[in-house]
């Protein structure tokens, strides 16, 4: 929800009219959620969920082979996903553009979280600005300066080591 | 200055700038936020109020109705079975004629629990006495509050403004943000003609006979009457001074409309993208926002409707064992003065998503609709 948030003030930021918002189901801390960011150059008007997604961000690899993330998700479209291992996935790679990072270990070493529960949130929006470059690094440490309560250097610091460190599998 | 924030959030902003001196609130989701940051408000300093905490909505109306009593600005939010619980509560605000502002996060009623929404929470208010005002953006309910404390004061009525869960209450977006100072100048600090004063002794919800109460409601509808006119010039001078304003209902492309669909809250937002769509493909339909439900503006609602030659009405509610409520409003206002087919859709309850797809199908049935007879049309139920 953070991360959706933190994307579309980051494209506010840079003059674009923005949304977000969650998919709220389960209210817990761990559980799996979506959440929606639609940006545009004019007004949004549609409020509902989104069901064909541009892009897709994924926090934890876990989702890959419980939920069918890429469901909707247009032919082409970046998936930016949080892993410490490779993906290796044809199917994806063929049909999207993918990018991966270990938000987990940038996030860990700025001491964002524990080890039970790492805070993903900026490393992985600095990734996907980073790998996709449809929003930059200023707007992206603009926006998480605004949004986080505490610790916004690691914060920002986590964002753009994601944004440097942020691996292209396939797509550009 | 402009910020993205959240819908509930929205909702705090535009307490904090109408300097309300009282705030009593129980937390329920998906309400929780917007009590929570005025507390955080309350604490820091930011807002000079009272923050009373209470054990239920109950109490959280009761302490609002004897705050505004003794002189106070007063506001409360709360949500579904919070609503429900406040019922006997909202009458007596009504009764006393207590200017306090309620912002209501539409969520369905249960059982079965549900925390997403739609409108039966309020709508089953509809006759307590409370002016009702729908919102469908955040930078709208940004603005409503202060309008709201206006229009309360001045009709010396209490105003529910009414938000969908989720769709607006955890949504983003950009709002030009609204400051005390130059709100202080539309909505100037609240001076009762009459208060709760230890100086200036006065009996208070005492007892009324057959001889007077009859009255006394004779005057709460003659204050409803004159809602209409107080709410627009209200929301006039709040143009004039914001450059926003947003009417008692907003009708988009219905000038040569021969079908029109009538909608509220975030439904007519997404709706204008479905009528500009079949407007491209030559289709003839526009859409209707009824933003101000109580009073219902029947004569501006009218003067729209009647000059199409159908009427689709969405309601994201239901009164069993009639209609949807919106519906049976439309029908009301329009009776026996035209015979224009009206036809009720009922979707969305629960908060099942009300997408461009699911507006589209309701667009197509009530155009190609030879049975306009039918009042109640069930969209999506998968029995």
């Amino acid at each position: 929800m953070i991360a959706s948030e933190i994307l579309a003030d980051a494209f506010f930021h840079e003059g674009k009219f923005v949304q977000a918002f969650p998919a709220f189901g389960v209210e817990r801390r761990g559980a799996p959620v979506m959440a929606f960011t639609r940006i545009s150059d004019g007004k949004i008007r549609e409020r509902c969920q989104i069901y064909e997604p541009d892009h897709l961000i994924v926090l934890d690899r876990v989702l890959l082979s419980t939920v069918n993330v890429t469901d909707g998700l247009k032919e082409g479209g970046w998936i930016v996903i949080n892993t410490n291992m490779d993906i290796d996935d044809e199917e994806l790679s063929g049909k999207f553009r993918v990018a991966i990072i270990d938000a987990t270990k940038i996030a860990l070493s700025h001491r964002l979280g524990s080890l039970a529960s790492p805070i993903v949130n900026t490393s992985i929006i600095g990734a996907f600005a980073g790998a996709t470059g449809l929003v930059g690094l200023d707007a992206v440490k603009e926006a998480i300066n605004g949004f986080a309560p505490i610790k916004k250097e690691a914060n920002m610091q986590a964002a753009e080591d994601a944004f440097n460190e942020v691996k292209i599998i396939s797509g550009k | 200055m402009k910020k993205v924030i959240m819908g509930n959030h929205a909702v705090s902003y535009g307490v904090r700038a109408s300097e309300v001196k009282v705030i009593s609130a129980y937390p329920i989701t998906p309400q929780t936020h917007v009590v929570e940051l005025l507390s955080e408000m309350c604490a820091n300093g930011e807002i000079d109020a009272k923050f009373i905490k209470v054990e239920s909505e109950h109490s959280a109306m009761a302490a609002c109705v004897g705050a505004s009593a003794a002189g106070s600005r007063a506001f409360t939010a709360t949500s579904a079975q919070g609503l429900l619980l406040m019922h006997e509560m909202l009458h007596w605000a009504v009764g006393a004629r207590l200017p306090i502002v309620l912002a209501n996060i539409n969520r369905a009623v249960g059982p079965p629990w549900s925390i997403w929404t739609d409108q039966n929470d309020s709508l089953s208010q509809r006759d307590v006495g409370w002016l009702q005002i729908y919102c469908e953006s955040n930078q709208e309910t940004q603005d409503t509050v202060p309008q709201a404390f206006k229009i309360a004061e001045e009709l010396q009525m209490p105003v529910m403004l009414v938000m969908d869960a989720f769709f607006l209450s955890h949504t983003y977006e950009i709002v030009d943000m609204i400051e005390k100072e130059q709100v202080r100048e539309f909505l100037p600090p609240y001076k009762p003609d009459i208060k709760i004063d230890t100086a200036d002794q006065h009996s208070f919800g005492n007892l009324a006979g057959p001889d007077h109460y009859m009255e006394l409601r004779y005057m709460i509808q003659k204050a409803m009457d004159r809602g209409l006119d107080v709410i627009k010039r209200v929301d006039s001078e709040f143009e004039e001074m914001f450059g926003r304003g947003y009417g008692l209902i907003e009708p988009y492309r219905c000038d040569d409309a021969e079908t029109i669909l009538v909608t509220s809250g975030t439904v007519a937002s997404t709706t204008r993208v479905v009528i500009d769509e079949l407007r491209d493909e030559g289709v003839r339909v526009g859409s209707l926002k009824i933003r101000v439900f109580r009073p219902f503006p029947i004569e501006d609602v009218f003067e729209v409707l009647s000059k199409a030659k159908k009427v689709a009405v969405i309601d994201r509610n239901i009164s069993f064992g009639a209609h949807g409520i919106f519906y049976q409003e439309i029908k009301s206002a329009l009776y026996g003065r035209t015979d224009i087919p009206i036809i009720g859709y009922i979707a969305g309850l629960g908060g099942r998503d009300i997408t461009p797809k699911v507006i589209r199908e309701i667009a197509d049935k009530a155009i190609g609709d030879e049975q306009p007879e039918r009042y109640i049309n069930w969209i999506g139920v998968k029995i």
